[in-house]
């Protein structure tokens, strides 16, 4: 439904004003035009409309960024949101300021990776890979009830965990 | 005989019965989630680059050192039943199983390891044991890891780690997965407290297929959910030496709880389930899962003993679906299925006639 303006009674009201001057409250609605004739110019309710403006700025920026496409594998954000999958490695960092909010929800406030990198997993890795073979010739050599080699293989596994330590 | 017949005549890794915490905890299960440098994410990926990408990864993991022991199976030359198989077997997901295009899935002899190609992610390696072994299964699945990484470049971000497919896996593209078998917690109603509890721990709580499954016969997978901002140690740690052991304890308690307090109505509840078991002449895949459910509680707890884990395990198994056609080798309908694995069951448990107890 359209408010008409209070004044001229013509023009389609758009200036909402609640004026606290009297005992109550009253509800006034003008038009552009008779606004401005009575001095309420946009101005003196610049502390809305900036608010207004930034909130209309940010929708635009939310829009914009659904929009926003990875130029390697053509992925835009609205189909990431449709099926919760990207498209490569690359959307990464295209939609970076997107993701992260989601990361922050999905991995308890986390965001950056800590663990394993490629080829390296600590200092003490390849002692852990080695002792890692060993067991599993332990249980090999037991489950073919071969307990000579077990016990040998038992006895280099201590050893190597104790180097390890 | 396919190397898929072969696997139905064994019982999967995953039921053997075995290993720490075994009279609950059913099995452990880590993956890691990886995808090549230089392509994109499946979602984005045209056949061509599917194919390249199945080619490249199977030739891959053919040359590392699980390559000796591994077997490939190409689901484009696989049928529906036997990729099902799979799906039952836990070597693969239901997802993979119904996906397009090359894809496949490599499996060690001892069905330990299984390596799916173009599943979520180019790349998912699992590494699977009876019991509650995450230790051993994290130096295992690290090192296959290793070896492939020395022959492929990952998709790695120094601040994100491994990407992936999907955000929620992204940083280490850890999953720990333990499968508890929960029936006195479900049986006196605590079970929902259980989930809260592992919901505010971020954990996940599904059926006995993954995602998107019921739990049916008191069987839970529980996972982590947080994969970035923690190492791969501290989410195995405390898996296996805080969560896991508190759920299993918990378990534990109240079956001692129920022999101690309600001892006639809990071995009425494994004796119905036997006498159900032993004469019913239909039988769903649910019902079974869920009377063979209480049979392994009363197994578990020695008080059942005309039937071992070993038996229960394997029927957990072959009254699935996909299993019970490939032993009758043939296409059955949901009505023939029901009496075939009624017969099947009357069958394996008239060989162990139990005695008064």
């Amino acid at each position: 439904m359209e408010l008409r303006c209070q004044r001229c009674q013509k023009a389609r009201a758009t200036v909402h004003l609640t004026e606290c001057t009297g005992e109550e409250p009253r509800e006034r609605h003008l038009c552009d035009a008779c606004a401005e004739e009575e001095g309420l110019t946009l101005k003196q309710q610049s502390g809305f409309t900036s608010l207004l403006e930034k909130f209309v700025d940010q929708s635009m920026k939310v829009e914009e960024l659904a929009r926003l496409t990875c130029p390697q594998c053509g992925l835009s954000f609205a189909e990431f949101r449709n099926s919760g999958l990207l498209g490569c490695p690359n959307d990464y960092s295209v939609f970076e300021k997107l993701l992260v909010p989601l990361l922050e929800r999905t991995h308890d406030g986390h965001t950056e990776h800590v663990g394993k990198k490629p080829g390296d997993s600590g200092p003490d890795a390849r002692a852990r890979a080695a002792i890692a073979q060993l067991r599993r010739d332990l249980d090999r050599a037991v489950e073919d009830e071969d307990y000579e080699l077990a016990a040998r293989l038992r006895d280099q596994i201590r050893v190597l965990s104790n180097v390890e330590d | 005989m396919s190397r898929i017949d072969e696997l139905t005549r064994q019982t999967g890794e995953w039921l053997r019965g075995e290993g720490p915490m075994s009279e609950v905890v059913i099995s452990s299960r880590i993956r890691l989630a990886r995808n090549l440098k230089g392509y994109p994410f499946l979602s984005r990926a045209d056949q061509s680059q599917q194919r390249k990408l199945y080619r490249e990864l199977s030739e891959c993991i053919t040359a590392s050192p699980i390559g000796k022991d591994i077997f490939i199976a190409d689901f484009e030359e696989l049928s529906e039943l036997d990729r099902q198989v799979l799906v039952e077997r836990h070597l693969i997901s239901r997802q993979h199983a119904h996906g397009e295009g090359a894809r496949g899935v490599a499996v060690s002899g001892s069905e330990r390891q299984a390596l799916m190609v173009n599943e979520e992610d180019h790349l998912r390696i699992q590494v699977l044991r009876s019991g509650l072994r995450l230790e051993a299964l994290w130096e295992e699945i690290r090192d296959i890891d290793l070896s492939l990484e020395k022959q492929i470049e990952y998709a790695y971000d120094q601040r994100y780690g491994y990407l992936t497919a999907c955000p929620t896996n992204v940083g280490t593209g850890l999953r720990v997965s333990v499968m508890l078998h929960l029936p006195a917690l479900k049986l006196v109603k605590e079970i929902d407290r259980v989930f809260r509890a592992a919901h505010d721990m971020k954990l996940a709580v599904r059926g006995i297929y993954g995602e998107g499954t019921d739990a049916v016969g008191d069987f839970y997978q529980v996972s982590n959910q947080v994969t970035l901002g923690r190492t791969e140690e501290e989410i195995i740690d405390e898996f296996g030496k805080t969560i896991i052991p508190k759920m299993v304890e918990y378990e534990l308690k109240v079956r001692e709880a129920m022999a101690r307090e309600r001892p006639y109505q809990l071995d009425d509840k494994i004796w119905r389930a036997y006498g159900i078991l032993k004469n019913a002449r239909a039988m769903s895949s649910e019902e079974a899962l869920f009377l063979l459910s209480h049979i392994r509680m009363g197994v578990a707890m020695g008080r059942f003993k005309h039937v071992d884990v070993q038996t229960i395990n394997e029927l957990l198994l072959q009254t699935q679906p996909a299993h019970l056609q490939k032993i009758h080798q043939e296409k059955l309908s949901g009505e023939q299925r029901s009496i075939k694995r009624a017969k099947l069951l009357r069958a394996r448990l008239e060989k162990h006639q139990p005695r008064d107890n």
